[in-house]
């Protein structure tokens, strides 16, 4: 017993007397300091679309913060609309040799050759939500085949002929070769293959223009009085759509996608829209950083990794509006 | 040419020929066409004869018919303006920017167009003055208000009107008689620039100053003020086109300056039949060329053909046009002299 008793004793004190050490230095990270040393000085180049539309502002937020914390250099190209512009910017950024090139594609094809010839100087790529029919190291964005399919299972439930409604749906596409087209487009073609249930009565595109939409929209509701729902590419463009359902006057469900900026929310709430599949944004940010960072640490050439990190989504609809549903891109920036 | 510009100031002798016996215009074949699809698609289409489908083919040009009508006002002075897309989204982006910050909309559309006037005198002043060819000046007057508009007036492209604005939306969405709004605004303007264009001195000094500058001049036409006064009223046509795109889409998107909307007004205009080299046309060459165009997108969309594809379609019935009117009308002295534009 008293053995036991001094042994216990003392074994506490010696606790006592590490964590006292512990208390007053702390444990050295070992890893922090090689791992910061990895990414500052790097740099990044990031090629949008435009820099001047939700989803990029969004991304170019959070990868700002994150350069800043980090120490590494976050260079934006901006296309401004045109794949000529993007290509020499990407052109441009080869030559000068960044570790990471950030890409959104404007189409499946375009900046094909261009993303190899990148990958090929040693420089790594990663695509964001708009993917390239050639695969670089990572992508990063919306599992567009799953919104398809998402959307459409939702318009069997809402407007399929066995709950006794018309089965009629139409589609307004964003471009037809972009990659948020043509893979969700797949996503609704092959959920409804061999489905007598629904009808796709209209599939054309608008070009992600709300006017357009809105045109293409009126026009085909005119042309089928018994319409009962649209599935839409974009939520900004399907502002457009959702205008021609109201001035319909019509109960038409309207789902749409899209990066869940404030105003998909307002959109819901005041009834434009009845559904939003949200990409969330800060969230593909998020992943974005990641990505960055994990290339980044990476020691194996560009080109080597290939992976893959598609986008959790949310769905916003009247009954799932939360204040936490959307994001703000000025509080973002802040 | 049409009785149109039957009266127009001394044209020379060939011309004059030409008004004599009766030709087939580029209006009128332009006319027969929209026509002849128009019986064809009736025929054809589904619920195409519906009142109110005929009612949304119109409406869904009458932002193209507001911007051609402007751009066939400085066409007819042998100008032309290629800064009207820019100008209309800018214009109304500055008003909805103020909007949001809090100023009255009304104030703030007032703001807008007060934006639209300055740059159409400093536009104006450019090609009247300075004497830099409509095509560079417009060219690059439409830059600079782009670049404004992405750079310094907003940030994002797409900008929406504040909440609660019934009154305006109801330029883009509400009916008059059962007619939509945005309809009756393009039809009241398109009479309006009739009479002007027809009726006042200053329409007529416009033709004038179109079919010969230097002898408009001698007459003692003041060219250059009317000039300048062509751009403010395309200006004001391009804000009106653009007062109607917000309201019927509660938003105003800047990225239009960047398709080929600018090329659609163009070719309106010159399908129309409003010659390049000025001086010819009015108001209802726009409306016959606003008219096919409208009739075809319509039906193309019930067709529900692929957009690639419309666009070929658009193009080829456009091609077959002016190669019908170049059989047709070949061009003369005139032209060869001073060519289009």
């Amino acid at each position: 017993m008293d053995i036991r008793r001094i042994l216990t004793g003392s074994l506490i004190s010696l606790l006592l007397a590490v964590s006292g050490v512990h208390a007053q230095e702390g444990l050295k990270d070992e890893i922090r300091q090689p791992t910061l040393d990895m990414l500052k000085g790097k740099k990044v180049v990031f090629v949008p679309m435009s820099m001047s539309f939700d989803l990029p502002e969004g991304w170019a937020a959070v990868m700002r913060k994150d350069a800043e914390r980090r120490g590494y250099e976050l260079d934006i190209r901006d296309s401004n609309w045109s794949t000529d512009t993007g290509t020499r910017a990407i052109t441009q950024a080869i030559t000068e040799k960044p570790d990471i090139i950030v890409v959104q594609n404007f189409d499946v094809t375009s900046y094909a050759r261009t993303l190899k010839r990148a990958q090929d100087a040693g420089i790594k790529v990663v695509q964001v939500n708009m993917r390239s029919s050639y695969p670089t190291d990572a992508f990063v964005g919306a599992d567009w085949y799953g919104i398809g399919e998402y959307a459409a299972k939702r318009l069997l439930d809402v407007c399929g002929k066995s709950k006794g409604k018309s089965g009629k749906i139409a589609i307004v596409q964003g471009p037809a070769t972009a990659a948020a087209s043509v893979y969700q487009l797949n996503g609704i073609t092959e959920t409804l293959k061999d489905n007598d249930d629904i009808e796709i009565v209209s599939s054309q595109t608008a070009d992600w223009d709300q006017s357009k939409a809105r045109g293409i929209a009126q026009t085909v509701i005119q042309q089928n009085p018994d319409l009962c729902g649209i599935i839409g590419f974009w939520d900004v463009m399907d502002a457009g759509t959702g205008a021609a359902i109201q001035e319909s006057g019509k109960d038409i469900y309207l789902i749409t996608s899209g990066g869940g900026n404030k105003t998909a929310c307002q959109g819901v709430e005041n009834g434009t829209f009845d559904e939003v599949i949200s990409y969330d944004v800060p969230g593909q940010g998020r992943d974005l950083i990641s990505t960055i960072s994990i290339l980044l640490q990476s020691g194996e050439p560009a080109g080597s990794s290939n992976f893959v990190l598609y986008t959790p989504n949310k769905i916003i609809t009247k009954d799932t509006l939360g204040p936490e549903s959307c994001w703000d891109l000025d509080v973002l920036k802040s | 040419m049409s009785d149109t510009t039957a009266d127009k100031l001394p044209p020379n002798g060939a011309e004059q020929k030409s008004r004599k016996s009766f030709v087939f215009t580029q209006e009128l074949i332009v006319a027969i066409a929209a026509a002849v699809l128009f019986v064809f698609f009736s025929l054809t289409l589904d619920n195409f004869l519906l009142p109110g489908n005929l009612v949304t083919l119109v409406r869904n040009v009458a932002v193209l018919g507001l911007l051609s009508l402007g751009m066939a006002v400085v066409v007819i002075g042998r100008g032309v303006d290629l800064s009207l897309v820019a100008v209309m989204a800018v214009s109304l982006t500055v008003a909805i920017v103020l909007a949001n910050e809090g100023m009255g909309f009304a104030e703030a559309l007032l703001v807008g167009l007060g934006f639209v006037v300055l740059v159409a005198v400093v536009l104006g002043f450019l090609v009247a003055y300075v004497e830099i060819p409509s095509i560079f000046a417009t060219l690059a007057v439409a830059s600079i208000v782009y670049g404004l508009g992405r750079g310094v007036i907003a940030d994002l492209d797409v900008n929406n009107i504040p909440n609660g604005l019934d009154w305006f939306l109801f330029l883009g969405r509400g009916a008059i008689f059962g007619i939509p709004v945005s309809i009756w605004i393009f039809a009241l303007t398109a009479l309006v620039l009739y009479l002007f264009l027809r009726w006042t001195g200053i329409g007529r000094f416009i033709y004038a100053l179109g079919d010969n500058l230097q002898t408009a001049r001698i007459t003692g036409i003041p060219v250059r003020p009317i000039i300048v006064l062509q751009y403010v009223i395309s200006g004001v046509m391009a804000f009106l086109a653009g007062a109607v795109t917000a309201a019927s889409v509660a938003s105003m998107n800047m990225r239009i300056v960047n398709s080929t909307v600018i090329y659609d007004v163009l070719l309106v205009v010159v399908l129309g039949g409003i010659g390049l080299t000025g001086g010819r046309g009015g108001v209802r060459n726009v409306v016959v060329g606003t008219a096919l165009i409208g009739l075809l997108l319509n039906a193309m969309t019930i067709m529900d053909i692929s957009y690639t594809v419309q666009n070929l379609i658009k193009s080829a019935v456009l091609l077959l046009a002016l190669v019908v009117d170049a059989l047709l009308n070949p061009r003369d002295e005139q032209t060869a002299q001073q060519g289009d534009i």
